[in-house]
């Protein structure tokens, strides 16, 4: 497919006498999963051709950043991905941090890998609710997986509400460290929700694995090839369930993961149920680092720059640099040019999200309608991520 | 496996290119005109497949200037393209027909800088509206111009 590039692709049909049908889905759909519209057109049930229309949650973020100061953003750098907050302020402070070659403590470091995978365990624990009440019917009848799944997200939530004070945008991670430290019990807390969610995984699996319906509606849906994988940049558990042996946390590793041990799962089928495999996998792989780390969490302080108290007090010297770490949904990445001053000269912010949904419109053509849903959901995108 | 050796002998052959000194990522400057053939060669004989992302940056006096990041999933290997357009140009050539992926990245690079891609099959809007005058990322235009709510 290298001769004609165009995201309407046009796929002839035989259907004799029927004419096409422009149907919009969304901004405001319950499975549109944020606010996304989709221009169908449709011939009969199939789709054959899809513009996909972005931009409802645009806040303009990398023009935000030049006007906010390095120990400012990052509590904002949380709304962009914000089901995924800690992997995204991740991203910011590591840029500032290592443009201006400023040194994290062991135990910042850890931590802040910590709250990474919980968010990961967390934000897959909402991908798979909204996927399966999204694919509706005999999945539980709608919103039965779902209330399991987010009262396995309430617990991990609750950790973080006793770590930071906040359950959804944190504001944990600032330039030189993390802001708080674990309090007393936390360690024997943390173990528990992990120990009993790793449990109920199984629950999910028994109720979906077996299920005609589930297997029906996810496989060979929405397959992306290995070669489009690459060329368009979808990234995380996307890519890696076509066949692309690719995880920033293990190829280019970032802050303290070449510490821990843990397997990168990776599918070769590209469709639905192949993307599922690879995020129930990443589930337990996530729990195990979490182990790790509470076993092996070393002693010093949280932030090599604490106490904040002017707005002005990081200064990152000219450089440019481009920090990436592996989010729940994929390649977060921040592109930051610094030129000396307490702001950023520009900042580019490379959302998974916005990766993974430009592949839509060269997968969804021949599928029916009800397969959109089914492909957008195994997508799991953030529009905060999309837009910026 | 293709090594940063090799990466950095076979983009010499471009006229005019800077190759930064560090290997990861692989900095390369080039000229406006090479931008396309560059591409072309990391994808097709280096194996730079993996299309991460594609921005500008607006350097004031300076004029314009795109970046994009590829990668070679299989060699780790990074390459951080630059290309600057020159005072007052904003067109540049279309990575479209080498990465799938620029087809958005572009569109948002439109949106944002007014940069036109020669050869992108769509150019328009992606993240605003499409009746919106003026291109928000360019430095000319301040943080609080006002924008009237109704249409």
């Amino acid at each position: 497919m290298a001769a004609e590039i165009s995201p309407r692709i046009k796929t002839e049909l035989d259907y004799a006498g029927a004419e096409r049908l422009t149907m919009n889905m969304g901004p405001q759909h319950p499975s549109a999963h944020g606010v996304f519209r989709a221009i169908l057109t449709l011939e009969g049930e199939t789709v054959v051709e899809v513009d996909a229309v972005i931009g409802y949650l645009h806040r303009c973020h990398e023009k935000l950043a030049e006007t906010l100061a390095y120990v400012q953003y990052p509590s904002i750098a949380s709304k962009t991905d914000y089901v995924a907050a800690m992997t995204s302020e991740h991203a910011y402070v590591m840029a500032a941090e290592r443009i201006a070659k400023i040194d994290v403590p062991r135990r910042a470091d850890y931590l802040r890998v910590l709250v990474a995978e919980l968010q990961r365990v967390a934000s897959h624990c909402l991908w798979l609710g909204t996927w399966c009440m999204d694919m509706g019917g005999a999945l539980g009848g709608g919103a039965t997986i779902f209330l399991y799944c987010i009262r396995e997200r309430e617990l991990v939530l609750d950790l973080f509400e006793k770590l930071t004070g906040a359950r959804l945008l944190y504001g944990f991670h600032q330039v030189g460290g993390v802001r708080y430290d674990v309090p007393a019990g936390f360690a024997a807390d943390c173990r528990q929700t992990i120990d009993l969610i790793e449990a109920r995984l199984l629950e999910y699996e028994a109720m979906l694995e077996d299920n005609t319906f589930f297997l029906m509606r996810t496989r060979g849906v929405g397959v992306i090839s290995r070669e489009l994988a690459q060329e368009v940049g979808i990234s995380g558990p996307l890519l890696r369930a076509s066949g692309v042996d690719f995880d920033l946390r293990r190829d280019l590793p970032y802050s303290v993961y070449p510490d821990f041990q843990f397997k990168v799962p990776v599918e070769t089928d590209g469709d639905c149920l192949a993307r599922y495999t690879v995020r129930m996998v990443e589930f337990r792989e996530s729990i195990s680092i979490v182990r790790q780390i509470l076993d092996g969490l070393p002693e010093g302080p949280i932030s090599s720059r604490p106490g904040v108290k002017a707005v002005a007090q990081v200064r990152v010297p000219k450089g440019e640099t481009y920090t990436r770490v592996e989010g729940p949904r994929g390649e977060v990445g921040c592109y930051l040019i610094a030129d000396g001053g307490p702001r950023p000269y520009r900042m580019k912010w490379r959302g998974a999200s916005f990766s993974n949904l430009a592949v839509l419109p060269f997968i969804i053509p021949g599928h029916s309608v009800a397969d959109v849903v089914a492909i957008m959901g195994s997508v799991d995108p953030v529009f905060g991520e999309v837009d910026r | 496996m293709v090594t940063v050796a090799d990466v950095r002998t076979r983009v010499s052959s471009f006229a005019g290119a800077q190759v930064g000194e560090g290997d990861s990522p692989i900095a390369i400057t080039i000229a406006p005109t090479d931008w396309l053939p560059l591409a072309v060669a990391l994808r097709r004989e280096l194996g730079f497949g993996f299309f991460s992302f594609m921005s500008a940056v607006d350097w004031k006096e300076d004029g314009l200037e795109v970046v994009a990041w590829v990668d070679n999933t299989d060699a780790r290997l990074s390459v951080l393209m630059k290309t600057r357009l020159g005072v007052g140009v904003t067109n540049c050539a279309s990575l479209v027909s080498e990465y799938r992926g620029a087809n958005w990245m572009e569109r948002e690079c439109f949106d944002m800088f007014g940069i036109r891609f020669e050869g992108h099959p769509d150019l328009r809007r992606i993240l605003l509206s499409d009746d919106w005058v003026g291109h928000p990322l360019l430095k000319s235009y301040d943080v609080d111009t006002p924008y009237p709510p109704y249409r």
